[in-house]
């Protein structure tokens, strides 16, 4: 395999499969996927599409059990060890006696940053993430949104290429989650990051990214892959507009054929 | 301030004065057919007021009436040096630094095993049956050999007696310990995964701070043990000094005052023990940015 020099993420024949008590359960199978760099993809499904555990595949939380998969032209393990990518659950998972700005040091201390340089970081990375002037809080002072954006912060900190997000906006209300979108898409432009997400939401997938990624369970596998037609500006009216509701439609529909919802 | 006047004072004072009625009632009760023995001896008759006022001021009561003990207290702790063998700071300090020097050493005891068993399946699977195995056996049972073993190697003092509250005091760090290095949310593990964090920093950065809840608490249940097995050590050395040996002394001779005026000292250090790593707790807690 000979992955081009803008693929980030290369999948071929991935699959997964969790032996279990009652069986073996086909998480991932067969899955064909090239991310290139600067790609926005949005992975969407029903739960137990395989969406999650292909991030966590890639990000060498889970090991594949078929096929071959490359994260910046290595294995999962060796980009893993290679700090290459930046993780945000779908929980903020701050470390709760840790200030925000401890917080965000923390990929710092572990990799051996200089304190003069984590400080740098991390006051930079808190402007990015419009949270200067709450460094010396704790998590509990915060609200759900802005300690989400203090885990994106976290995950950009230590200048990873790839970021990789779970469902990261989905326990948060829709007035917080439309504004973290945009921001998102702003950080996004800025930092220039290859980045994988995945959501419930077929608005936020349509609204956010380059590439939508449709999968569907039992076993869990890609339905379709619908490149995006939006332009890169994307103001949040756009949502309204015939081509972003054209773009749903086709999610939708692949949604529909991969799930029959009868069952 | 009236609020907490009402709301911790209060309670508080209700339940005292009850145990203290409770406790006159018993006084009177339990001394008074000894009273009468002693009346009818004398070939005295004697009225109830005198008999009351009898069993509050027996010199070897059944239960000693408070005032009594407060007495008792009083004079052996202000009223004799420190360093007399009748006073109770005396023989407080000789079990407290027994206490400490166990608690201290179950404390590291404790914290090591329980970092062996969360990082280690062979400890966990070998070792974790035989820490709940040494707290079936009565500690009373085994103390007098610890005593006799190590005193035929020479070892005596206060080493027999901390190590007896070690034997104790581990325990509820070893349990606490496993469950609080083992806290921590797999999400918050898998985070470190991602970072190709060592075990060295996952064990520092993530498992002991949310370990330091469950530390506290499990201190708190280990330091009030420890001071058990301190006064049990002391009781089949042949009471030459400490609490347990105010208290084997007093039961020789029937010195009820004393048994009671010892056992209130040991409850008193018990408390301030208790308080003193709940006040650190707090601290801790404090400095850590946990929500008040």
């Amino acid at each position: 395999m000979n992955p081009s020099p803008l693929s980030v993420v290369s999948a071929k024949n991935l699959g997964l499969t969790f032996e279990t008590n009652d069986g073996p359960v086909h998480a991932l199978s067969n899955v064909d996927l090239e991310i290139n760099k600067g790609d926005f993809v949005s992975f969407i499904g029903p739960s137990g599409c395989g969406k999650t555990t292909f991030l966590r595949v890639i990000a060498d939380l889970e090991k594949h059990t078929a096929g071959s998969i490359t994260v910046n032209g290595m294995t999962p393990e060796e980009a893993r060890k290679n700090r290459s990518y930046g993780y945000v659950f779908q929980a903020a998972a701050l470390y709760p006696w840790r200030s925000i700005e401890k917080n965000i040091a923390l990929p710092l201390e572990i990799m051996g940053y200089a304190k003069s340089e984590q400080d740098k970081r991390v006051a930079a990375m808190l402007d990015l993430v419009n949270l200067s002037g709450f460094g010396k809080k704790y998590p509990w002072q915060l609200s759900g949104g802005m300690q989400q954006r203090a885990s994106i912060a976290r995950a950009l900190a230590f200048d990873a290429d790839l970021l990789l997000m779970d469902e990261p906006f989905g326990a948060l209300d829709e007035i917080v989650r439309d504004h973290l979108n945009e921001q998102l898409l702003k950080l996004w432009a800025a930092t220039k990051k290859t980045i994988c997400f995945v959501t419930h939401s077929i608005p936020e997938a349509v609204y956010l990214s380059t590439k939508i990624v449709v999968m569907s369970p039992r076993p869990g596998r890609v339905t379709d892959i619908i490149t995006s037609t939006l332009p890169k500006e994307r103001p949040l009216d756009i949502r309204e507009t015939p081509e972003f509701l054209e773009i749903a439609h086709r999610v939708r529909q692949g949604l529909k054929a991969g799930h029959s919802y009868d069952e | 301030m009236s609020a907490y006047l009402r709301d911790r004072i209060l309670p508080v004072l209700t339940v005292i004065a009850a145990i203290l009625v409770l406790w006159h009632v018993a006084v009177v009760y339990l001394n008074a057919p000894f009273v009468r023995d002693q009346a009818a001896r004398a070939g005295e008759t004697i009225t109830l007021s005198q008999l009351v006022e009898r069993t509050f001021a027996q010199e070897r009561p059944v239960l000693p009436a408070p005032h009594q003990i407060v007495a008792e207290l009083w004079d052996t702790t202000v009223n004799k040096a420190v360093t007399s063998k009748r006073s109770l700071v005396y023989h407080a300090w000789i079990t407290l630094s027994a206490t400490l020097a166990g608690f201290a050493m179950g404390t590291v005891l404790g914290i090591a095993l329980a970092i062996g068993i969360v990082h280690s399946r062979a400890m966990d699977r070998s070792l974790m049956p035989w820490v709940i195995a040494s707290q079936t056996i009565p500690i009373l049972a085994i103390a007098p050999m610890i005593i006799v073993v190590l005193n035929s190697v020479g070892i005596s003092g206060l080493m027999p007696k901390a190590l007896i509250s070690t034997y104790l005091s581990f325990f509820p760090i070893v349990v606490g310990m496993v469950k609080g290095l083992r806290s921590p949310e797999v999400l918050l593990i898998d985070l470190m995964h991602t970072y190709h964090a060592s075990q060295a920093q996952t064990f520092w950065k993530l498992r002991w701070p949310a370990s330091m809840p469950y530390l506290f608490t499990s201190l708190k249940v280990a330091i009030a043990i420890s001071l058990v097995g301190a006064i049990v050590g002391e009781l089949p050395t042949g009471a030459v000094a400490g609490l347990g040996a105010r208290l084997l002394s007093g039961s020789y001779y029937g010195q009820t005052i004393q048994i009671w005026a010892a056992l209130f000292m040991a409850a008193g250090l018990a408390a301030v023990l208790v308080s003193i790593v709940g006040f650190a707790h707090q601290r801790v807690l404090k400095r850590m940015g946990v929500k008040p």
